[in-house]
């Protein structure tokens, strides 16, 4: 789970690392005294936002105002700006980057620093980035903080609170739960101060359920893919028409490859998981008719997941309701073969195998009505 | 022979006691693998299904002599749960549990590499070598003993695969599911080792997804180090980058991790990769 700039740095601050002195407002006229020069920042969960006008100085409260309300509201690919942080404006004297983040192949956390802050990571050279692993039977030691405080090349004075930054981003990731945790830039300020100038942190959403303080944050989704959370559904709106429900997220992708194959396209990808309850393939097969596809194909393996409770579900759901949409079943496992008669009879198209069953949908959504 | 599980395999489950502990316990003992105990704390003396629950896995060990552990356990417990297996001295560790976070795995992964005991998954299928162990919750009946070594990623495209393998009359020597999180006990790589060493392995199917470089690592070790022949299949070619596909590791992050530098790579190897997954028996010969 992302966290938007101004939380990140609440839980920075938490943790002992420098932020500049802030706060964050809905409304341009909560804005009612700022000390010195500030900067306006958008709060959204996507980058880009710089550049596209979502931070602005300003020097006194009226400009804070007047820009603010020139922010809150904007939108860019779909994302609206509903807040503003605004915070005190660093002099800035040199832009460091320190991230920590997990590193799949090393089966560990990694810290990333480069002495080159404030643009895109992925735009630095690979021998200006220092990626240090941190051993999960050793944990965080000093030595590290001291390799990466000589790696970013600062002066004596800085170097040592560089060091005390990554061992507090450490204790950060391990306590908080973060799968991530990037400051860009690691600000060094002309009177010698180190300071986090932006932060992105990222909660493991595995995690949460020892970290219930997260329950109340709000994440960027669309209003369905925010009901899907909540029903525990993996479900994510793409481009196309065909709507696909399957179990298990590989079969699910395998399925939208397939499709492709025979030139469809997939709307909806909806992984059910494995699931032996009726009332969930219901309330899977209502969201899906919410995201109105063209087509829906349905592909089922069932070894956890019983065929005849996914055709039970299905059913459910369209009962009852005129139904604007064909719907193409693949389904395999145990008692299948009770799931198809009970599909059949429902007036729904059978495949046997999945490209069979790629293909009709396929076909079906490249029909003109 | 077969890897990772045969039998020699003496299995204990941990949370036999759960609904999934209790009905994949018999799934596992139909396909012919000796689960001799289950563990559940508070509930040691009890049975389920005719098999004897303790209440720790030492106790399984000492009574039993399990050397296997199977864990059904919910995410908040598992860490402990496998930590417990690698003390006792279980050799080897099946995690189906998903939802686990990824700091737990972490921390039992290493200590788990660092004592020599091998760990699949978290939130993987588990594994099977048709005619002599499954430990894990593939389906029984898409099995047929034969000689090709499935490994993957995913769990459902797995039961997809090896059942177009079994109906193109081939069978299987080993089917192992690593499991889709971002950090895994055995890899790909751990796995293609046992199968290049494995007698009655004589092809490979490896099936992967977007994200990570595990496969790109995979193809890297295969040029280098298998020389059975190994036939691929990677889904989610039309996946887009930025949203993560059910699996925690299944997202095209920062332009890394996609279809094509993965499709890529394998070919690369001198590897035959399936367009779609009903391909894969096709490839093999």
């Amino acid at each position: 789970m992302k966290l938007f700039e101004y939380k990140a740095k609440e839980i920075l601050k938490k943790h002992g690392i420098p932020v500049p002195v802030g706060f964050v407002v809905s409304r341009p006229d909560e804005i009612r005294s700022i000390s010195g020069p500030v900067m306006v920042k958008a709060q959204v969960l996507i980058g880009g936002w710089g550049k596209a006008g979502g931070i602005k100085p300003a020097e006194d409260v009226e400009q804070a105002r007047r820009v603010a309300s020139g922010i809150i509201g904007m939108s860019i690919r779909g994302y609206i700006a509903k807040e503003v942080l605004v915070e005190r404006r660093l002099d800035v004297a040199k832009e460091l980057y320190l991230g920590i983040t997990i590193d799949r192949s090393r089966r560990s956390l990694v810290i990333m620093a480069s002495p080159d802050g404030g643009m895109d990571i992925e735009n630095v050279p690979e021998n200006r980035i220092l990626i240090e692993p941190v051993d999960p039977l050793i944990g965080y030691s000093p030595y590290i903080g001291r390799r990466v405080a000589a790696f970013v090349g600062v002066k004596k004075e800085q170097a040592s609170q560089v060091a005390n930054i990554c061992r507090r981003m450490c204790e950060l990731v391990m306590t908080e739960d973060a799968e991530l945790a990037e400051i860009n830039p690691l600000v060094i300020t002309r009177d010698g101060k180190v300071v986090a100038g932006d932060a992105k942190v990222t909660i493991d959403s595995d995690a949460l359920f020892r970290h219930r303080e997260y329950d109340s944050l709000a994440e960027d989704l669309t209003p369905l893919e925010e009901k899907a959370k909540k029903l525990d559904i993996a479900f994510v709106q793409l481009e196309g028409n065909i709507g696909v429900i399957a179990n298990g997220a590989g079969l699910t992708m395998a399925t939208l490859d397939s499709i492709n194959m025979f030139g469809g396209k997939a709307g909806v990808f909806l992984d059910l998981g494995g699931t032996d309850d009726p009332k969930k393939v219901k309330d899977a097969m209502l969201l899906m008719r919410e995201a109105k596809p063209k087509v829906v194909l349905i592909n089922i393996f069932g070894g956890i997941t019983k065929c005849d409770t996914v055709a039970k579900g299905v059913l459910e759901a369209i009962e009852g309701q005129a139904r604007k949409f064909p719907i193409v079943v693949r389904i395999k496992g145990v008692n299948e073969d009770i799931a198809r008669g009970m599909l059949k009879d429902a007036g729904m198209i059978l495949a046997s195998g999945l490209s069979e069953a790629a293909e009709l949908a396929s076909k079906e959504s490249l029909k003109v009505v | 022979m077969a890897v990772i599980v045969d039998n020699d395999t003496k299995l204990v489950v941990q949370g036999i006691t759960g609904y999934q502990g209790t009905y994949h316990s018999k799934a596992m003992r139909d396909f012919g693998t000796k689960v001799v105990a289950g563990t559940s704390p508070g509930k040691g003396g009890e049975k389920v299904n005719d098999i004897p629950v303790y209440e720790s896995v030492a106790e399984a060990i000492q009574n039993e002599g399990a050397n296997t552990s199977c864990i059904f356990v919910p995410a908040p417990f598992c860490k402990d749960a496998a930590l417990e297996a690698i003390d006792a001295g279980i050799g080897t560790i099946v995690i189906i549990t998903e939802h686990l976070p990824v700091l737990d795995a972490i921390h039992l992964v290493a200590v788990a590499r660092s004592r020599g005991v091998t760990v699949l998954g978290p939130n993987c299928p588990g594994i099977a070598s048709p005619g002599k162990a499954k430990v894990g919750i593939l389906p029984n009946k898409i099995f047929k003993q034969g000689n090709i070594g499935v490994v993957s990623k995913s769990g459902t495209l797995t039961y997809e695969i090896v059942n177009a393998i079994t109906e193109h009359k081939l069978g299987q020597s080993t089917c192992v599911g690593i499991g889709g999180d971002r950090v895994s006990g055995m890899s790909f790589i751990d796995v293609l080792e046992r199968f290049q060493s494995d007698r009655q392995t004589k092809q490979i199917v490896l099936v992967g997804e977007i994200g990570g470089t595990a496969e790109e690592e995979a193809a890297e070790f295969i040029k280098k180090n298998v020389d059975k022949p190994v036939v691929a299949y990677i889904a989610g070619r039309t996946a887009p980058p930025g949203k993560r596909m059910g699996h925690a590791g299944a997202i095209i992050a920062r332009g890394r991790g996609t279809a094509e530098s993965k499709i890529k790579a394998l070919e690369a190897a001198g590897l035959k990769v399936a367009k779609i997954p009903t391909d894969v028996p096709e490839l093999l010969r």
